[in-house]
């Protein structure tokens, strides 16, 4: 479990995070949703320790992470798995070897070791043969892919997903959401996603924080969020026409 | 470079020499970093350090036209020149334009495009496993690559010199031989190493710190040249002024 208590973090004048909490269980996937500049990825990078918040705190199954050192968050880190939204896959290295990479770094295990975990990983997701392939050479659906086989690979205890259906058309962005979930209840992840995309609200969101202008303005489920009066959560889920016309079957 | 730029660059340098996470990672890292700095650079380095060694000549053998002065000093001239100021300088120079622009357009497309920050989610000190591989190829082949363009530089003042008739080759062998100083190779083995220094990490430092995306690595690349260029300069008078 992640628990994130008043958040606040500013760019020079700019207040991006203004007391944000939450609990994010093991198990279910979370979702941190609002429009663009509302905060979520800033948020997501202040609960990771890309950025530094002003105030708050950020607990990792009771381990205080804002207060670590750096080679103390480097064991948290070891947990972590995370899928960028541009899959920040290292160019010069192929599949296997972006996959095979924390392995590298922080096991002992022996070489077929490594690639029978990688092929495990690369079957998950259904990428199977794909080792020898370059970024390059990957359709975005698929990088995301390689991005949460590489992710999966060090069996984290936190999964952290930024943006994952970005660029994707609706039915590969379904099939990301589908594994994300898969992956979540099937290994006990903590696994946060950062989105503003409707299919996976309704789809996956077992947990969805709303933010908007920085500040939490909702948490419920993806059955709750249809239901709820708040005028900026309606504005931001109903923005679609598809949407409005869908919530009357809610 | 100001002074928040100049501390900002000590910290990452601090950062840099972290204990690795595991060195044989490192070390096949710094072997492919010795290929593409020292052995990739090694034709450029060869074609350059030849002319220049057969122009020098040349533009000596002009200036000493003289009945008082023998021309074995042609030989002599070359071959401090060459050593001592020519053969590092020009050298950590042209690799400053090509190895210097590299590794800042590298690092920095690494970070604009989130790999930097993917390596640093795994729990790996980014500086450390980008940069230290390639500052310890770099003070190691910068060395070598200048003694490389020494020898060569030397060679070409020995033909340019000898094909125009501006020296003969027994004056010309007799002027590099005569008088020299083996303190004048330490002297630029000191300036190779610093220059090594420079054209790592202040490149690495530009493309590790980029923000944004293409436009912005691409000034970065070019901050990153000019800078060490700069830099070289001033430590190449220091070490000469600390040395000599």
């Amino acid at each position: 479990m992640i628990e994130i208590k008043d958040i606040e973090k500013s760019f020079g004048s700019n207040t991006v995070l203004k007391g944000i909490s939450g609990k994010f269980e093991a198990g279910v996937t979370n979702l941190i949703i609002g429009g663009s500049g509302s905060g979520k990825t800033t948020l997501l990078k202040c609960m990771i320790g890309l950025h530094t918040p002003e105030k708050g705190s950020v607990q990792y199954d009771g381990r205080e992470f804002t207060e670590m050192d750096f080679e103390q968050r480097i064991e948290i880190r070891k947990e972590i798995g995370m899928l960028f939204q541009g899959s920040a896959l290292f160019d010069s290295m192929t599949v296997e070897e972006n996959i095979m990479f924390p392995l590298n770094m922080f096991t002992e295990q022996t070489f077929s070791e490594k690639l029978e975990r990688v092929n495990f990983c690369l079957e998950r997701v259904n990428l199977e043969g794909k080792n020898k392939l370059f970024p390059a050479e990957l359709s975005g659906g698929m990088k995301k892919r390689v991005g949460i086989a590489r992710a999966i690979a060090m069996n984290p205890k936190y999964l952290f997903v930024d943006e994952p259906n970005s660029g994707l058309d609706p039915k590969t962005s379904i099939v990301i959401d589908e594994l994300i979930k898969e992956i979540t209840e099937e290994y006990n992840t903590t696994t946060i996603v950062v989105t503003h995309d409707m299919n996976s609200v309704m789809g996956i969101g077992d947990y969805i924080l709303f933010l908007h202008e920085g500040k939490k303005f909702w948490e419920g489920s993806n059955k709750e969020i249809a239901h709820t009066d708040i005028q900026e959560l309606n504005d931001f889920v109903f923005a679609s026409r598809f949407m409005k016309a869908a919530k009357k079957n809610f | 470079m100001n002074f928040t730029n100049f501390g900002k660059y000590l910290l990452l340098l601090k950062a840099v020499f972290r204990k690795p996470e595991k060195f044989k990672i490192y070390l096949k890292a710094i072997f492919q970093q010795m290929d593409f700095i020292g052995v990739g650079s090694l034709g450029l380095i060869a074609i350059i350090s030849t002319f220049i060694g057969a122009v020098m000549t040349l533009q000596i053998a002009f200036q000493l036209v003289s009945d008082f002065i023998p021309k074995t000093i042609i030989g002599s001239v070359t071959r401090d020149s060459s050593i001592l100021e020519l053969s590092p300088t020009i050298t950590a120079i042209v690799l400053a334009g090509k190895i210097g622009s590299a590794i800042s357009s590298e690092i920095g497309t690494m970070r604009v495009s989130e790999q930097i920050d993917a390596l640093e989610i795994m729990g790996i000190n980014s500086p450390g496993y980008l940069i230290l591989p390639k500052l310890i190829a770099g003070i190691t082949m910068v060395p070598l690559l200048v003694i490389f363009a020494m020898a060569l530089s030397i060679t070409g003042g020995y033909f340019g010199g000898t094909l125009s008739g501006a020296v003969s080759p027994a004056e010309y062998i007799q002027g590099i031989t005569t008088d020299f100083n083996p303190y004048t190779i330490v002297v630029a083995l000191v300036k190779a190493f610093v220059f090594g220094f420079i054209i790592t990490t202040v490149p690495a430092y530009e493309g590790f710190y980029v923000k944004g995306g293409a436009l912005e690595v691409a000034q970065a690349s070019t901050r990153a040249v000019v800078v060490s260029c700069i830099s070289i300069l001033a430590c190449d008078y220091i070490v000469t002024q600390l040395l000599l």
